[in-house]
C-alpha cells in the first residue's frame, strides 16, 4: 500500500538510548511499542470501515532510592515525545510515589545484537487474497440469500525494551484474526468461524465461507429444547472462551487474600491441588510452536501479579496445572519471595491438552448419544468469585446431536458455568489445536485448546436470541 | 507532564487542516475529517492502603476518515506534522479504494449544517490529570486505611482512572470544532471472611464515575465520607445474610444497579446500527427492528426513554460529534413505545432517517468513528414522586437491589442476568436484612413490561461506566445512564450457588 501512515519519528533504538541517557534516577527502564495495524471490516454483504493505523508508545520507567524502599514512577505518551521531557515525568511521578511494595533489583538481562533493527510493519495489502474471496463471496450470499458480517485484522508489534542495567530487548509480534458470520435474511439461522492469522498466508474465507453454509444447512431443520443440563460438545474455540477465564483468575495474591477459586482460606492458596480428574495439562510458553509471543517480561506499569521491576527478565515455559494439579499461580519475583512460591510470570499464549488423546472434534460429536453442540459462546461474565462461576449465552449455532451426527438447530441458551467445573465433568478431549476465543481474542489471540464432551452442562434460561 | 501537552498546545491546527483537507478535495473526497487530539489518562491502584501501580499516559495523535466514491477509508498515526497529514489522507484513501474493490453498498453521509468556529468546555473545575499522583495516593490511601481499621475487613483494593481529553476536528464541509472534557472513576472494594474462611464476600462502593472535575473526591456530587462510612457493617451483614431462596419477586432497583440494566437492554438495543445489521459480527443485532419503529411496545406506560449528549455532567456529553454533528437530545422509548434510535451519519442516511443525531465517537484519534452510545436515562416520575423507601413500602415480599456486579445479555438484546452489590429481602413494606447469591434473569421486553412504578426526581442518579466495548478494532466508549429507582412485579431471582451445582 502506498502512502504508507509514518512520517517524523525518531528510530525506537535511538529514542530509548535518549530517554536512557536522560535519566537521572538510580535506575530506569525504557519500553518503546511500535505498532502497525491494518483492519477490514464487512456487514450485510457489504464493507463498512476500513483502515489503517501506526502507533508508538514510549514508556519511561525511573526507579528512586529512598530511605523508607525503591520508589517507581511511570510516564508513557504516544506522539511527537522528547525523550528527556517523558524521563522528568517519569522521574517526577516516582518522587509522588510511595514505597514499591514489589521492588527488586532490576538485572542485567543481556543484550540482543538485532536492538536496533527498525520495526517490522503491515498494510491493506496482506489482505489481498482474502478480499478477493469476499468479493466472491458476497456475490455468492446475494444470490443465495445468505448475508455475511466479519472483520480481518492484522497488527504487527515491534517491542524495544532498554534498561540501565544493560538489556537490550528487541521482539516482534505479528497478530492476526478473520472472522465470518453468515445468517439467514430472516433471522432463523446464523453460524460463526474464525481463525487466528499470523500473516494470512494460511487463512481462506472461502474454507470458512464453506464450514458456514454446512452449518447453516443443519438449521434445515429446528428444534425447541427447555432449559435444563445437558451433554455438550465443546469445540476448542469455545472452550478457549472458558479456559482463558480460569487464566485470568489465575493470580497468586488475589488467592492469598481470598475469595478466589484458587483460595483455600486462612491465607493460603491451592497451589499443590489436584484440580481435575481427568489429566489436564495447562501451559504458557514463548517457544510454543505456531503461538511463539514475547519471551521476556514487559511491565509499563506494576499491578497485583506483574512488576516494573522484573522488566526484560526471561519468560519460560510454565507449567500452571500438571496431571490435573495446580502447580503455577502468578507471581511477580517480589510476591513470590514473599509467599516462598515460584517467579512465575505469564506469557502471551496458553495451551491446555488433556494428553494421550488422538480424537478429533467431529469424533466427538459421532461418540455423542444425545447432546448439543455448541459452536459459539457470548457475553461471558464472572457470576460468583469463589466457584468461578460464569454466566454467559450460546451465539450462532447451537445443534442437537442424536446417535453421533447432527441433526437439527437447536435455540440459543443462557448457561451459568464455572470452566474448573466443567473440566471437572469432561468425559473426553480430541487432541489440542489452535483455536481463536470469540469473546477474548482481542486480548489472547493465542490458545491452543481440544474440543471437550461434557455431561451436564447447566443451560438457566433460553434466549430468544437469534 | 505539562512539558508534553506544551506539544500539544504548539501544532499548529490550521496548517495540519489545510494540509489534510486540501488533499482530501484534490483526491476527490466528497466528506473527509481530521481529529487532532490528546488524551491524558491516569490511573491509580491501591492494595490494601499501598501504592500498588500508578499510570501517567497522553496519547496524542491524529485520525482522517473520508468518503470516496462510495466507499469510506480511514487511517490514524502518532505523527502529527503536516507532511503526516497529507500522508494521512492518502492513506485513508487507499483504505477506501481497497473497500471499494470488494464491492457493496454506496456509503452515504447524513446532511449536516456547517457550524462554522465553535468551542465547547465540559462543566469542571479542577483537572483531575493535573492533581499530583502523591495527592491521589494520600486521599485513597485514607480511604482505604479507614476501611482496614473497621472490624471484620480483611483487605481493600482502591482505584482512581483519571482521563482528560482535548479534541480539535474539522472537515471537508467547513465546520472546525475545538472540545475539552475530563472525567473521572474512583473505586474501593473490601473483603471479608468468615472466620472459618468458608465464605467471602466483597463490596465496592457504588459511586459512578462521571464526567466532573477533581472536586468529586471532595463530595460534589456524591458522598464519599457517608458512603465508605456505612461499607463494612453492610459488608459484614452481608457475610451473615442467608442465601436467597430462588423464585419470582417484585424487585425495588436502586439506580446505582438500574443504571446498567437500561445499559444493557435500551442503550444497545437501540443502536441502529446494530438493529440494521452492520454489527452482525461482533456486538450483536436488535430485536427492536426499524419495522417496528412507532409500534413495539417496549414496556409499561411509564417507561419513557432518551438519548441525550446534552446531559450535565455526563460521560457521553460533548458539544459536537466526532462527524461534526451538534450534541443533541431526542426519545427512544415514549411511554413504553419505541420511538428512536441512536443515530451516526452513514447509518442515518442508511436508513432514510434524515439527520444524525449525534452519537459518532472514536475512542481515539488512531480510531475511526462509530456510532456509540449517547447517555440514555430513564425519566423519574412527574412532580414529587415516590421515594425509594415509598416503593419499598408497597411492596408484601420482594427485594432491593443496589449496586452493579456482574452483567451478560444475548446478541439480540432479549436475555439478560444481572447481580449487584446487596439485595435487601422487603417484607411487608420494609427490609428485612440482606440476602447473598443473588442475580436477577429476564428478557427485555417482559421485564420493562414488568415497570410498575418509577420513584421521583429525589431517587434519580446518573450512573454510567468508562468501558463500553463496540466495534472491531474494539473500541471504548464512556457513558452515562440517568435512573431513578424503580419497581419490577414477578422478575426471576436464581440463586447463583445453586446455579454453580453447589
Amino acid at each position: 500500500m502506498s502512502g504508507e501512515p509514518v512520517s517524523g519519528l525518531p528510530a525506537a533504538a535511538q529514542v530509548v538510548e535518549e530517554a536512557l541517557a536522560a535519566s537521572t534516577s538510580a535506575a530506569c527502564v525504557v519500553i518503546v511499542d511500535e505498532l502497525f495495524d491494518a483492519n477490514v471490516r464487512f456487514a450485510n454483504n457489504t464493507m463498512t470501515t476500513n483502515g489503517v493505523r501506526r502507533d508508538r508508545r514510549v514508556t519511561v520507567v525511573s526507579f528512586a532510592e529512598s530511605p523508607s524502599g525503591m520508589r517507581a514512577g511511570v510516564a508513557s505518551a504516544s506522539g511527537p515525545v522528547e525523550p528527556a521531557g517523558l524521563v522528568a515525568a517519569a522521574e517526577s511521578e516516582a518522587a509522588g510515589a510511595s514505597p514499591a511494595e514489589d521492588a527488586s533489583p532490576l538485572e542485567p538481562t543481556g543484550a540482543d545484537p538485532a536492538f536496533a533493527a527498525p520495526p517490522e510493519t503491515t498494510d491493506l495489502g496482506v489482505f489481498a487474497a482474502l478480499l478477493q474471496e469476499l468479493r466472491l463471496a458476497f456475490g455468492a450470499a446475494r444470490a443465495e440469500g445468505r448475508v455475511l458480517a466479519g472483520f480481518a485484522s492484522h497488527e504487527v508489534r515491534t517491542t524495544y525494551l532498554g534498561s540501565s542495567a544493560g538489556g537490550r530487548h528487541r521482539h516482534v509480534q505479528p497478530t492476526g484474526a478473520v472472522e465470518l458470520v453468515a445468517r439467514r435474511p430472516d433471522g432463523t439461522a446464523s453460524a460463526w468461524a474464525g481463525r487466528a492469522a499470523t500473516d494470512f498466508a494460511d487463512v481462506s474465507l472461502a474454507a470458512l465461507d464453506g464450514e458456514l453454509r454446512r452449518r447453516l444447512g443443519w438449521a434445515g431443520r429446528r428444534v425447541d429444547l427447555e432449559p435444563g443440563r445437558y451433554e455438550v460438545i465443546l469445540p476448542p474455540d469455545a472452550v478457549a472462551d472458558l479456559v482463558l477465564e480460569l487464566d485470568f483468575a489465575a493470580s497468586g495474591r488475589e488467592a492469598e487474600d481470598g475469595g478466589t477459586v484458587y483460595s483455600a482460606g486462612s491465607g493460603r492458596t491451592r497451589l499443590g491441588e489436584r484440580l481435575t480428574a481427568l489429566p489436564f495439562e495447562a501451559w504458557s510458553d514463548p517457544a510454543a510452536p505456531g503461538l511463539e509471543c514475547t519471551p521476556f517480561v514487559v511491565a509499563p506499569s506494576s499491578n497485583v501479579d506483574t512488576s516494573v521491576f522484573d522488566n526484560g527478565l526471561p519468560i519460560g515455559a510454565v507449567h500452571w496445572i500438571e496431571d490435573g494439579v495446580l502447580r503455577h499461580l502468578r507471581y511477580h519475583r517480589a510476591g513470590a519471595r514473599r509467599a516462598g512460591a515460584a517467579f512465575a510470570p505469564p506469557a502471551d499464549n496458553l495451551l491446555l491438552a488433556l494428553p494421550g488423546t488422538e480424537l478429533s472434534c467431529d469424533d466427538l460429536v459421532a461418540r455423542t448419544e444425545r447432546g448439543l453442540l455448541l459452536t459459539c459462546l457470548w457475553y461471558i461474565r464472572e457470576v460468583d468469585r469463589p466457584t468461578l462461576l460464569l454466566t454467559g449465552l450460546t451465539r450462532d449455532g447451537v445443534y442437537l446431536v442424536e446417535g453421533g451426527e447432527v441433526v437439527a438447530a437447536v435455540n440459543n441458551f443462557r448457561f451459568n458455568e464455572s470452566p474448573l467445573d466443567v473440566l471437572g465433568r469432561t468425559i473426553e478431549a480430541s487432541a489440542s489445536e489452535r483455536a481463536l476465543s470469540r469473546e477474548w481474542h482481542e486480548w489472547a489471540n493465542r490458545t491452543a485448546m481440544p474440543g471437550l464432551r461434557v455431561a451436564e452442562f447447566n443451560m438457566s434460561s433460553v434466549s430468544p436470541a437469534s | 507532564m505539562a512539558v508534553l501537552d506544551e506539544g500539544f498546545a504548539a501544532l499548529e491546527f490550521d496548517a495540519l487542516r489545510s494540509a489534510a483537507l486540501e488533499r482530501a478535495g484534490e483526491l476527490g473526497c466528497r466528506h473527509a475529517d481530521l481529529r487532532v487530539e490528546k488524551i491524558r489518562t491516569q490511573s491509580v491502584t491501591l492494595r490494601d492502603a499501598r501504592l500498588e501501580g500508578a499510570v501517567d499516559d497522553l496519547s496524542i495523535g491524529m485520525g482522517v476518515r473520508v468518503v470516496r466514491a462510495g466507499a469510506m477509508g480511514f487511517a490514524g498515526t502518532v505523527a502529527t506534522d503536516v507532511d503526516a497529514a497529507g500522508q494521512l489522507v492518502a492513506a485513508a484513501v487507499d483504505a477506501a479504494a481497497v473497500a471499494a474493490r470488494a464491492g457493496g453498498e454506496a456509503v452515504e453521509l447524513a446532511d449536516e449544517p456547517e457550524h462554522g468556529v465553535v468551542e465547547w468546555a465540559a462543566s469542571y473545575r479542577i483537572d483531575p490529570t493535573e492533581v499530583p499522583l502523591a495527592d491521589k495516593v494520600a486521599r485513597l490511601g485514607a480511604w482505604s486505611a479507614g476501611l482496614l481499621r473497621a472490624r471484620g475487613v480483611e483487605h481493600v483494593t482502591a482505584s482512581l482512572l483519571c482521563v482528560a481529553e482535548d479534541k480539535y476536528f474539522a472537515n471537508l464541509a467547513g465546520t472546525i470544532a475545538r472540545q475539552q472534557r475530563v472525567r473521572l472513576q474512583p473505586s474501593l472494594e473490601a473483603l471479608a471472611a468468615a472466620e472459618d474462611s468458608s465464605t467471602f464476600e466483597t463490596m465496592r462502593t457504588c459511586a459512578p464515575p462521571v464526567g466532573r472535575g477533581y472536586e468529586y473526591l471532595d463530595g460534589e456530587g456524591w458522598d464519599f465520607t457517608a458512603e465508605l462510612a456505612e461499607l463494612p457493617e453492610l459488608l459484614a451483614e452481608k457475610l451473615r445474610a442467608p442465601s436467597v431462596e430462588p423464585g419470582a419477586y417484585d424487585l425495588v432497583i436502586d439506580p446505582t444497579n438500574l443504571w446498567l440494566t437500561i445499559h444493557e437492554s435500551v442503550g444497545h438495543a437501540t443502536e441502529l446500527d446494530r438493529a440494521l445489521g452492520y454489527e452482525a459480527a461482533y456486538a450483536g443485532t436488535s430485536f427492536a427492528t426499524p419495522d417496528k419503529l412507532g409500534e413495539l411496545r417496549y414496556g409499561s406506560e411509564l417507561m419513557n426513554v432518551t438519548g441525550d449528549r446534552t446531559t450535565q455532567y455526563g460521560l457521553a456529553t460533548v458539544g459536537f460529534d466526532d462527524e461534526g454533528v451538534e450534541a443533541q437530545r431526542f426519545g427512544l422509548v415514549s411511554d413504553g413505545v419505541l420511538v428512536g434510535y441512536q443515530l451516526d451519519r452513514r447509518i442515518a442516511a442508511a436508513a432514510g432517517l434524515g439527520r444524525s443525531n449525534g452519537c459518532a465517537f472514536a475512542d481515539s484519534p488512531l480510531s475511526i468513528p462509530l456510532q456509540r452510545m449517547a447517555n440514555v436515562s430513564l425519566r423519574p416520575a412527574a412532580g414529587r414522586g415516590p421515594t425509594t423507601a415509598e416503593l419499598i413500602g408497597g411492596i408484601d415480599r420482594g427485594i432491593y437491589v443496589v449496586g452493579d456486579k456482574s452483567w451478560s445479555i444475548d446478541m439480540q438484546r432479549y436475555n439478560f442476568q444481572f447481580t449487584g452489590q446487596r439485595f435487601f429481602l422487603i417484607e411487608r413494606g420494609r427490609l428485612a436484612g440482606q440476602l447473598r447469591d443473588v442475580a436477577y434473569q429476564a428478557t427485555t421486553t417482559e421485564f420493562w413490561g414488568a415497570l410498575a412504578a418509577v420513584g421521583g426526581e429525589s431517587t434519580y442518579l446518573l450512573g454510567g461506566a468508562f468501558n463500553c466495548g463496540k466495534g472491531q478494532p474494539g473500541q471504548v466508549a464512556p457513558v452515562s445512564h440517568g435512573a431513578p429507582s424503580a419497581l419490577f412485579r414477578g422478575i426471576r431471582v436464581l440463586n447463583t450457588r445453586a446455579e454453580s451445582g453447589r
